[in-house]
């Protein structure tokens, strides 16, 4: 595959043709914050919390490719700002009560709202308060922790060959949807799908095995979500 | 010698979990007595302001119509207005009834209880009216600081304290934002 370099964040870096930016900064030791983006998967594009300025521009680092031609930056204080408006707003679109949730300490949407230093959501909540499904005897899905971050959707139709999920409705009415209209117990998932753990959040979940690592050993205790990706540089 | 800082607290709708984590400073507890004086406090049992406070310190969200009355008290009492622990800046678990209307969840634990006979809801003037959801305290009062964790450990309780008791911004590091 043909190299070239580009600019980000003020340096020359090294990318792979057809690479997008987020996958050559990833390379290059530089985290751009992302949740909709999934390593394992296609790019969905669809949280916008990996926005940069490609020569002055906001674009998507997980679907944009690369360019020799670009000028990027990844960390303003613009496009944090931006980033951790998302991030409130994905707060009080659900219900997140973190301190009862099988995910947290583990949970990817947490994780950036600490990194953004996040007190607390300050908008008022939306309140559409879905309710849990439990009919499946080893996953549960509970949207009020839903990102819509489509991970789920990706992983079913890519990894699995199944399609279990999708999305459904637009706009602020859009939600996950099955392919059974009985719930996911009626569904072909399956405990070792792919699209049973690759959730981001703890809307979709593995029953029986949460709130089993101790608290200070879980994912983002201790180090920021990106620690793993920028200490490759150093 | 100036006074000392008056530091009041409260627990709104809460479990005391934030008092208790504050009790937790372990032997710095001695330092922060001989730092401030509490006023309003189920700490040294004060029912009431004494008169103006420098820091006044929130735990719990607001379900009912005596923490709406408490919290403005405390607004108008306080210089700086902190709000601890995820009751207090989200709701927390309390709020986990505002997913279910307040009739259905009244109708639950008083009528319907599998173990009740004869269940009735409670309607005594002594008791505060429910409202119809639990809320943040920054949706009632104006809040300055807020401190998330459930319980915020006894470490953050403690760097905020002894920033603000300086004067200075409470400033918490990385792995003293936790939302659990
Ligand atoms: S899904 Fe994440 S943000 Fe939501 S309640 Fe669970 S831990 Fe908190
Ligand atoms: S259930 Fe999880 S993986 Fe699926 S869209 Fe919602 S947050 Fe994303
Ligand atoms: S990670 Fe790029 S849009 Fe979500």
């Amino acid at each position: 595959m043909k190299k070239f370099t580009f600019v980000l964040n003020g340096r020359d870096v090294e990318a792979l043709e057809g690479q997008s930016i987020l996958e050559a900064a990833d390379g290059a030791g530089v985290y751009i914050p992302r949740l909709c983006y999934h390593k394992d998967l296609l790019p969905g594009g669809h949280c916008r919390v990996c926005s940069v300025k490609v020569n002055g521009k906001v674009a998507n680092a997980c679907t944009m490719p690369a360019a020799d031609w670009m000028v990027v930056d990844t960390d303003t204080e613009e496009l944090n700002e931006y980033r951790r408006l998302i991030i409130e707003l994905l707060f009080v679109e659900g219900n997140h009560f973190c301190p009862i949730c099988e995910k947290s300490g583990d949970c990817e949407l947490q994780a950036l709202a600490y990194k953004f230093g996040m007190t607390a959501p300050l908008w008022p909540t939306l309140s559409k308060n879905p309710p849990v499904d439990a009919s499946h005897p080893d996953v549960f899905i509970d949207r009020n922790r839903c990102v819509l971050c489509g991970r789920c959707v990706r992983a079913s139709r890519e990894r699995d060959g199944k399609s279990v999920f999708g999305l459904e409705g637009r706009g602020i009415r859009t939600r996950i949807a099955l392919d059974s209209l009985d719930g996911l117990g009626m569904t072909a998932l399956g405990r070792n799908d792919a699209a049973a753990t690759i959730c981001p959040t703890g809307s979709l979940v593995l029953k029986r095995v949460g709130f089993t690592t101790p608290y200070g050993a879980r994912a983002y205790d201790k180090a920021p979500i990106g620690s793993e990706i920028e200490k490759k540089e150093e | 010698m100036a006074a000392k800082p008056r530091v009041a607290t409260c627990s709104l709708t809460g479990c005391f979990g934030c008092h208790m984590s504050l009790l937790d400073i372990d032997e710095r507890i001695i330092d922060l007595i001989g730092l401030v004086d509490f006023d309003k406090s189920p700490i040294d049992d004060i029912k009431s302001f004494t008169g103006p406070v420098d820091v006044g310190i929130i735990e719990g969200g607001v379900s009912n119509d005596e923490n709406v009355e408490v919290l403005r008290s405390f607004r108008e009492h306080c210089g700086v207005l902190v709000a601890v622990g995820e009751c207090a800046l989200t709701g927390g678990v309390p709020s986990m009834r505002n997913l279910v209307p307040l009739k259905e969840c009244l109708e639950e634990a008083y009528l319907k209880g599998p173990t009740l006979v004869g269940g009735a809801i409670p309607n005594d003037p002594e008791i505060p009216l429910l409202l119809d959801r639990v809320y943040p305290c920054h949706e009632v009062v104006r809040i300055d600081y807020m401190l998330p964790g459930c319980p915020p450990s006894a470490d953050v309780l403690w760097t905020a304290l002894a920033a603000l008791l300086k004067g200075e911004e409470p400033k918490l590091g990385y792995e003293l934002i936790k939302y659990d």
